[in-house]
């Protein structure tokens, strides 16, 4: 799937493969004149995980709404590059009838896939997530981190090309919450996809990511980009050695910059 | 590395409790059942001739195993519960597809619905000579006076039900690219069921009221407990009136207790249905 919305810009730059996601001078204004984005340059490439930071309201989950296709940018041109996408909300959104095993089938029963191929599928990505013997618990049962994992699993069946992440662990403690970061991070060195991901804590936009993207508030710009340079898989310790503080503390920096 | 504990499942209270709070919970409306009983035996004594307005509650009682009115009396009632309780399924299936209709879009919404308003406001008592003049004063007439009683709160609850659904478990199945009847099947019906089943509950008592109020006006054939009891009340039959009210009363409750437990059966498990 490519979906392009093109206004007057240059298209004809040759695509490279490795680009997942491309985003060209994006601009997003709604109906009623908020602009929530304006001239978002920004690729996701094969292997890499990409994090935007930036305070509440600057329209970084509207970024990934148009990433998903569920919004049309209304300036610029956005490629996706593949049709295998996993998004995940910022609540699990699971079916609360349906238990966990039914909960991790429904993306492949919704893509048609047949019975036992999708519990084959199911089971594998609860194994991954660390939920064996939950299969069947329904949601009310199982803690806000389990939620969680229970969405990741689901997304997981699809086998995406590339996650999209919308402040997932926002509402989770922090013991649970670095565990998460810690788990998405093996799953992101085994299976291979690429990542982009929303959040508001520069620590975790620092552990978990290649690149990290410093937006602004209204309108949502980008202001900072920073790579990391620590390698995957990450050591969890990572985040008490000092070059993880120097990074942590530039980001800040860059984020408080933009806001004063 | 799965530390992350499940908790434990909420009790639910209703059910899962014996001993004390029982008591606690029967006793009062207990209490006050007595007290009316003895208040009816009190009036009968002090009314003196007029007793035969406020009969004893055992001559009441009696009137239901008197071989003489028992018969009439539950035959009656089984009449009545036939004419409401096809008059619920009707209710039931064209409030549902009604309620579906109106969700799928916003002019059908905005078309249906005030006639929804409409059908609540309306006195159906005022509309009664309509019914029989198309549909004649039989069964059928009965039954349309119940489906219209116990319409609304179908319509009103399911569409609720339908439009409550989350906006990112609509977004979920969107990215999925699902089709309108997926997205209905899979996930609003779902969604729905506690508030479809909210509505059942009180559908069913009203299509007691609907199925009695029908008997007043529509006595041909086989009528109910509504046209016996218009019949004990012109008799000063004040007993059998008392024994009518009481049966009919209890049917009411025993439906809405029914639904009250298949709601719970349907959903009791991912939702605490009252």
């Amino acid at each position: 799937m490519s979906s392009t919305t093109t206004t007057g810009s240059d298209t004809t730059l040759a695509t490279d493969p490795a680009i997942l996601l491309d985003f060209r001078d994006v601009a997003m204004t709604f109906p009623d004149g908020t602009v929530a984005l304006s001239g978002v340059d920004l690729t996701v490439k094969r292997g890499e995980f990409v994090t935007v930071v930036g305070p509440s309201g600057c329209g970084k989950s509207t970024l990934l709404r148009i990433a998903s296709g569920l919004e049309t940018a209304s300036h610029g041109s956005v490629d996706l590059n593949t049709d295998r996408i996993g998004y995940v909300f910022q609540d699990a959104t699971l079916l609360p009838w349906r238990p966990v095993q039914a909960n991790v089938e429904l993306l492949a029963e919704l893509h048609g896939i047949p019975k036992a191929a999708r519990a084959a599928k199911a089971k594998e990505a609860i194994d991954l997530v660390g939920l064996s013997g939950f299969e069947k618990f329904l949601p009310r049962a199982l803690s806000g981190g389990m939620r969680m994992r229970t969405s990741l699993a689901r997304s997981l069946t699809l086998d995406p090309e590339i996650f999209l992440f919308d402040e997932p662990f926002g509402a989770l403690d922090e013991i649970t919450r670095e565990r998460l970061n810690d788990e998405l991070l093996r799953l992101f060195s085994e299976k291979q996809f690429a990542g982009l991901f929303i959040t508001h804590s520069v620590s975790e936009a620092v552990y978990l990511s290649t690149k990290v993207i410093v937006m602004s508030g209204r309108p949502g710009k980008i202001v900072g980009t920073f790579d990391v340079p620590f390698d995957m898989p990450r050591d969890p310790e990572i985040r008490f050695t000092p070059e993880f503080a120097a990074l942590v503390g530039e980001v800040s920096h860059a984020l408080r910059e933009a806001h004063s | 590395m799965s530390t992350d504990t499940a908790t434990t499942p909420r009790l639910r209270g209703r059910g899962s409790n014996f001993g004390p709070l029982k008591v606690r919970l029967w006793a009062p409306p207990l209490a006050l059942l007595a007290a009316l009983i003895g208040a009816a035996y009190l009036g009968n004594a002090l009314l003196g001739q007029r007793a035969f307005l406020l009969p004893q509650p055992h001559v009441v009682l009696g009137k239901l195993i008197e071989p003489r009115t028992a018969p009439d009396i539950f035959e009656a009632l089984g009449n009545t519960a036939l004419v409401a309780l096809t008059g619920l399924a009707l209710a039931s299936v064209i409030g549902i597809v009604w309620a579906i209709a109106m969700s799928q879009a916003r002019w059908v919404e905005r078309t249906l619905f005030p006639y929804a308003v409409v059908l609540q406001a309306i006195p159906i008592i005022a509309i009664t000579p309509l019914i029989g003049f198309s549909l004649g004063y039989d069964f059928p007439s009965r039954v349309v006076v119940a489906v219209m009683i116990s319409l609304f709160p179908m319509v009103g609850n399911t569409l609720f039900g339908l439009q409550g659904v989350d906006q990112a478990h609509r977004e979920l199945f969107k990215l999925q690219g699902s089709s309108r009847w997926t997205i209905l099947t899979k996930l609003e019906l779902r969604a729905a069921t506690p508030a479809i089943f909210a509505g059942l509950r009180i559908s069913a008592g009203l299509s007691v009221v609907g199925a009695i109020v029908g008997d007043f006006f529509f006595q041909r054939g086989t009528p109910g407990i509504g046209a016996l009891i218009a019949k004990y009340s012109a008799r000063l039959n004040s007993a059998e009136l008392y024994a009518s009210v009481l049966v009919a009363a209890l049917f009411g409750v025993v439906i809405f207790l029914f639904f009250g437990w298949l709601g719970r059966r349907a959903v009791g498990k991912w939702y605490d249905f009252g």
